[in-house]
């Protein structure tokens, strides 16, 4: 078995993303070893404390240097801090994409992306079950962890691990992450603009993809909406084809949202759409393609194609 | 012959003798308007090619029809009577204004011919030519300034208004005709005064009316009239000559040869150069139009040759829509665009050339808007194209990479799957799959062969809702006792819209795949139920069987009692003909369909008022699905509406397009339950008598 | 300014039906048709825009067998000028690092500014640009859907991060970007372009000519090999709501009220 594992803690405004529990849950499907935690950035304190309980040690790295998150310049601090042969999981989010691969080159270890799944471990070799095509398919693949690995993660694969069993320690690293300046700095960030709705504050959502087709068919969702008393959202294709605005995208590149009902017309559910969706809501997928993944995640499934489903829903809503 | 003026020839005023303007003026108006048609010229040689010197028999036909009688004119009823009572008065006056020039310089000259009875007949018609012509202005001017037809109004975004122009020349030809008539009575009155011999004057012409009011005149006021009036109107009309070329009444000279030169096929889309075969094109360095001078002389004699009467527009569906185009401003753009690169003033400065086009005349919406449905060409009475300058202005967007990206995955789509949506070639023909038992289809290859081919085409290989026609073909032609099959998986697209959407190398490739199929199936003959897919094989493919609508093809079968049709249900249904463009106006087939509908015992049909070469674009087919334009509303809501408006609750079409885009403008409009749509296979199978 | 765009060649799956072939060793490929990474696509457009502006020139890379040489020239005839294939038998198998190492040599045969790569491909694994990177000891950006130029010596590119925001940074060149969708208009590439590029010739270079040992690339060389492919089992996923379209609503609509979908 390779050295130590180590998750990286996402946070935003001092709270931890969900991943920094995720990652608990899919560090104990390696291998059942104690799991160390790292936070790194500006004024960590809370968010150490935060974790500090399911985690065996949280290496932390507190420099005003680091106020925003510069995956250059954390990769420089990780690499003077991190042991060659460790197992680094990180969340594969926008962050994780831009820090993970180059660190792993710079450690010399393995790098698997966006792992949705282990399936143990067999002397140095990792079997990690990640997904191509959008989902379509799935693939076993074995990663061979002697020298370290670098796992990303994807956010929402694993079940978070509440257990807070650990009770670890908070050490700080601080003095040991080096020189960290970089050839990339950080400026400034610009806010998508926001639309005429708040998606993101909505409890009912009707969320239309591809399966809508054609731009002038959106009166189909807006009625729909309508009848339902809820709001239009969208994946990113709808976006992408300027159908509808920024705003209204659901996704990691878009918004997040956490409805109470979400109702997937025509999405297929790449994890990128998924990821925008949070607080478990109930989800209902209408698609007409009855392997669409979207229907491994919704409470409720119906194989119809929207176009001809949702205009007798709408007027079954309307009747009553 | 003794008279009682002294003529222009011998006049003198102030000792100078007034033959001196007689000579200068002519002189000096026929340089100028030679150094402005040469300038006009310079452009027309700098042009691309284009072959129009064939077929002269069928041009002389069209200018006897449509420049000589007029032909187009009358279908806008008031504008178009005007027009011909101008342009018949202009004809005529033509002669008189000529010799008027002449008489100027010799007094007694008369036009050979003119001397004897037939010079006092043509005199007869000049005098009410003229008034009709003074007439007919005065009610264009009225138009013009009161009535203000809404074809006429120039968006902003286009430029300026164009009535000062029109009022201005309406105020010329007046002025002719005033001074003409002025010229004669004067003449006239005096010449009774002194008991010689008077010129008839037909009764109530303008000139009859002069002279009555001219009656009490002295001698010397008459003289005065006669002589100014002369020189008012030699000056004028060389004015009104050399005023021709600087805007749209250019067509008063260029429209005998626009028409002459006017296309005669239809359908057809022109090549991508004139005098470049096919397997050629690879050698062009440069494909369609990009700057002005890649248009063909044709086409910028179009330009020269636009009236600005917005018939185009108004016929046009993109513009009922406010879609980004309107088929006038094409032409008034590059008019301007011509005047402006190659100006008269200052003498000597140098033409312009090299500017883009789209971006600066012409936008890249405004191009891909247009559906080629070929209504705007239909009504032109100067014979303007646009569909071919449309094309090229796409071909040269094509070669640019300037596609907009909703058509790019299609086009892509297209190229290694041969149809638009990139569904799996193997799958082409699993519509047949749900076919009656008993009802099955061949797939012509190796195994098996058959007379007549059944070509689908991709919309209707692959849409669900539109297989539904394929199969109702398919019906229809069994019940016809048809030998006949599909090319299953090596049918491709037809490449229609292809080809209409400037890709022209995937057009050839296209036609080439499906050409080597059709003629390796061995069939005799071709038969389909997709307009754009006849149109294709018929109008851009070469060396193939005959082919035939399935709307022709039942109408012919039922003439023969092949096909049998029972009575239609009565339950209140009214039945409308949509006549697809690519079957109507592209292809002239009319009476057809609506032949085969009316072959069901029993059913009632009407005619929407836009209808058989008016018919109203539903929106487009082929790739015009796939794009996305700006606009107000929906083709295909407005002709829903307007066969609402018929009386109709049933939309006939003959085309998958016109089926997908009129279903869903009945969604659109919200007439689901009182009006539905079917196409012409559909009908006729579910009226055969089994 | 000179620019090295990394594309790679993979199935269309817009229409495409992707299958799990029988012994699930691969996907079901002989129905497939093959175009360029969308991402890398936007990429060779974005680097030809900037050669427009400040002139230059666009080299595209690939790796793979010799049927990648359709993309790499499609990519020509949309306007970069130079392509070369990077293809040997020795190369196959490779994982991520072994692609960026394959890479790497390129880039060391050429003196680049900038190197772009798609942001990911379709198997979502979006790691070669960083690796590259970091290989290369170059500032690196993922994710980027914005690139402003500032001087011969920087430029600012904006990443695309949750929630739709937009983070600027200043990066200093050389450096390596990994280009997100949406960041231009791709231009349209039709067959009289790729007819233009036909002729052009487009040099391969094999493990020898790159200077890589065959043990740090290829199958040897992975530390990340795939085992199988396969279609993930249904597991529990939605409860399929059955039966007419009316009932299907009808239970839909309790469904939802009793969830607090309807108002």
């Amino acid at each position: 078995m390779a050295g130590q594992i180590f998750a990286y803690i996402g946070y935003k405004d001092g709270v931890p993303d969900d991943s920094a529990l995720e990652l608990v849950a899919a560090a104990k499907k390696i291998a059942d070893a104690p799991v160390n935690a790292l936070v790194v950035g500006s004024g960590v304190d809370a968010v150490c404390s935060e974790v500090a309980s399911s985690y065996q040690e949280v290496w932390k790295i507190d420099s005003d240097a680091l106020a925003y998150p510069n995956a250059e310049m954390i990769r420089k601090a990780l690499l003077n801090i991190l042991p060659q042969d460790c197992i680094l999981l990180v969340p594969h989010d926008t962050f994780g994409m831009d820090l993970a691969p180059g660190l792993s080159i710079k450690l010399d270890s393995a790098f698997v992306p966006d792992a949705v799944d282990f399936e143990g471990l067999d002397g140095d070799t990792l079997k990690v079950v990640r997904q191509e095509y959008g989902g379509a398919v799935s693939t076993h693949v074995n990663c061979d962890i002697s020298a370290g690995a670098v796992i990303n993660v994807r956010p929402g694969a694993f079940q978070a691990d509440e257990s807070k069993a650990a009770g670890g320690s908070v050490v700080d690293k601080s003095g040991d992450a080096g020189d960290m300046s970089a050839g990339r700095r950080y400026l400034e960030i610009v806010e998508a603009e926001v639309g005429d709705v708040d998606i993101t504050k909505e409890d009912v959502l009707v969320s239309i993809g591809r399966g809508i087709e054609d731009e002038d068919n959106l009166e189909i969702a807006d009625d729909l909406a309508e009848a339902m008393g809820a709001v239009v959202s969208c994946s990113r294709p709808i976006v992408d084809a300027k159908w509808l605005e920024k705003s209204r995208q659901v996704g990691t590149s878009g918004q997040t949202v956490k409805p109470k009902v979400y109702l997937a017309c025509g999405i297929s559910g790449s994890f990128q759409h998924l990821g925008g969706l949070k607080g478990n809501p109930f989800v209902v997928a209408i698609n007409k393609n009855p392997k669409a993944p979207i229907f491994q995640v919704a409470d409720v499934g119906i194989e119809a194609d929207i176009l001809d489903f949702l205009p007798e829903l709408t007027d079954a809503i309307n009747e009553q | 012959m003794e008279t009682a003026l002294i003529a222009p020839a011998s006049y003198s005023f102030l000792g100078i003798p007034t033959i001196l303007f007689s000579i200068l003026i002519p002189i000096a108006g026929v340089a100028l308007f030679t150094y402005i048609m040469a300038i006009r010229i310079a452009p027309l040689v700098l042009a691309a090619p284009d072959f129009r010197f064939n077929r002269i028999v069928e041009r002389v036909v069209k200018v006897v029809r449509i420049w000589l009688l007029q032909w187009r004119q009358p279908r806008y009823k008031t504008a178009g009577i005007i027009h011909i009572m101008i342009f018949a008065g202009f004809l005529v006056l033509g002669i008189r204004s000529t010799s008027l020039v002449v008489i100027g310089l010799s007094e007694g000259f008369v036009l050979p011919g003119l001397g004897g009875p037939l010079g006092v007949v043509y005199s007869f018609f000049k005098d009410y030519a003229a008034t009709m012509v003074l007439v007919a202005c005065c009610l264009a001017a009225y138009r013009r300034i009161v009535v203000k037809p809404e074809r006429y109004a120039v968006p902003s975004k286009y430029g300026k208004d164009h009535t000062s122009e029109a009022v201005f020349v309406l105020g010329m030809i007046s002025t002719l005709m005033i001074s003409e008539s002025l010229f004669e009575a004067s003449a006239a009155v005096a010449q009774a005064r002194q008991g010689l011999h008077v010129e008839f004057i037909a009764p109530l012409s303008l000139a009859w009316i002069f002279k009555v009011m001219l009656t009490w005149a002295s001698l010397s006021t008459l003289q005065g009239i006669h002589i100014i009036m002369y020189y008012v109107h030699d000056l004028v009309f060389f004015s009104f000559l050399c005023f021709l070329p600087m805007g749209k009444h250019f067509h008063v000279i260029t429209s005998f040869f626009n028409v002459f030169f006017m296309r005669i096929d239809r359908g057809n889309i022109k090549p991508v150069r004139h005098g470049v075969a096919d397997d050629k094109l690879d050698d062009l360095e440069s494909f369609g139009v990009k700057k002005l001078e890649d248009f063909t002389w044709k086409h910028m004699l179009d330009f020269y040759s636009c009236a600005d009467c917005g018939r185009c527009s108004d016929n046009c569906p993109a513009n009922a829509v406010k879609r980004p185009l309107s088929p006038r401003f094409i032409s008034i753009k590059g008019r301007d665009l011509v005047f402006k690169n190659y100006p008269l003033y200052p003498y000597g400065t140098p033409f312009t050339k090299g500017d883009d086009l789209i971006g600066n005349i012409y936008e890249e919406d405004e191009i891909w808007s247009c559906t080629t449905c070929g209504a705007c060409e239909q009504e032109c009475p100067l014979g303007i194209e646009y569909i071919d300058k449309i094309v090229d202005l796409r071909r040269g967007m094509v070669d640019e990479g300037m596609v907009p990206q909703s058509l790019q995955k299609p086009l892509r789509a297209l190229e290694k799957r041969g149809n638009p949506w990139g569904k799996m070639e193997k799958k082409r023909a699993d519509w047949t799959k749900e076919l009656p038992e008993g009802c099955d289809v061949k797939v012509l290859g190796k195994k098996a062969s058959a007379e007549t081919l059944y070509f689908l085409d991709s919309i209707t290989s692959f849409d669900d809702r539109m297989q539904d026609i394929g199969r109702a073909t398919v019906k229809v032609l069994n019940a016809a006792g048809e030998d006949f099959g599909i090319l299953g998986k090596a049918e491709k697209d037809s490449g229609n819209e292809v080809r209409r959407f400037g890709e022209e190398m995937l057009f050839q490739d296209l036609k080439d795949q499906n050409t080597d199929a059709i003629l390796n199936s061995g069939v005799s003959k071709i038969v389909t139920s997709d307009p754009h897919a006849y149109n294709a094989l018929k109008n851009d493919y070469a060396d193939l069987p005959p082919v035939e609508h399935i709307s022709q093809y039942i109408a012919r079968k039922v003439k023969t009692g092949a096909i049998q049709l029972k009575a239609a249900e009565g339950n209140g249904k009214v039945y409308t003909y949509h006549d697809p463009c690519y079957l109507g106006r592209h292809n002239s087939v009319y009476d057809d369909p609506r032949e085969a509908i009316d072959a069901i015992p029993g059913i009632k049909r009407v005619d929407m008022e836009k209808c058989r070469d008016r018919s109203f674009c539903c929106g487009g087919g082929g790739l015009m699905l796939f794009y996305e334009p700006e606009e107000e509303q929906r083709m295909g809501v407005l002709r829903v509406e307007m066969a609402a408006k018929a009386g109709a609750n049933v939309i006939v079409t003959a085309c998958p397009f016109c089926l997908v885009n009129i279903e869903d403008a009945i969604k659109v409009a919200g007439l689901e339950g009182s009006m539905e749509a079917i196409d012409l296979a559909e009908l006729v199978d579910s009226h055969i008598e089994a | 300014m000179e620019i090295l765009v990394c594309v790679k060649r993979v199935p269309d799956t817009a229409e495409n039906e992707i299958e799990v072939n029988s012994d699930g060793t691969d996907i079901e490929r002989d129905d497939l048709v093959y175009s360029v990474n969308e991402w890398d696509n936007y990429a060779v457009e974005e680097a030809i825009q900037i050669k427009d502006n400040v002139g230059g020139s666009v080299t595209v890379v690939s790796v793979g067998d010799e049927e990648s040489e359709e993309v790499v020239r499609r990519e020509m005839a949309m306007g970069a000028d130079n392509g070369i294939l990077l293809s040997d038998d020795a190369f196959e198998g490779s994982d991520g690092k072994g692609i960026a190492t394959l890479l790497k040599a390129a880039v060391e045969k050429g003196k680049y500014d900038l190197i772009l790569t798609g942001a990911q491909a379709d198997d979502g694994a979006a790691q070669v640009g960083g690796m590259l990177a970091a290989m290369l000891d170059l500032p690196y950006a993922s994710l980027v859907n914005k690139v402003e130029m500032v001087d011969d010596k920087k430029i600012k590119v904006g990443r695309e991060i949750e929630g739709g925001n937009q983070e600027m940074n200043e990066i200093d060149l050389p450096c390596v970007l990994s280009i997100q969708t949406g960041i231009n208009e791709p231009r349209y590439v039709g067959i009289r372009g790729i007819r233009k590029v036909a002729s052009v010739e487009i040099p391969v270079h094999g493990a020898g000519d790159l200077g890589v040992g065959a043990d740090a690339v290829g199958a040897a060389g992975a530390k990340v090999k795939c085992l199988d492919y396969y279609v993930p089992e249904l597991g529990e996923g939605a409860e399929m709501l059955e039966g007419s379209t009316d009932e299907i609503v009808e239970k839909l609509i309790e469904l939802l009220k009793a969830k607090g979908g309807l108002k």
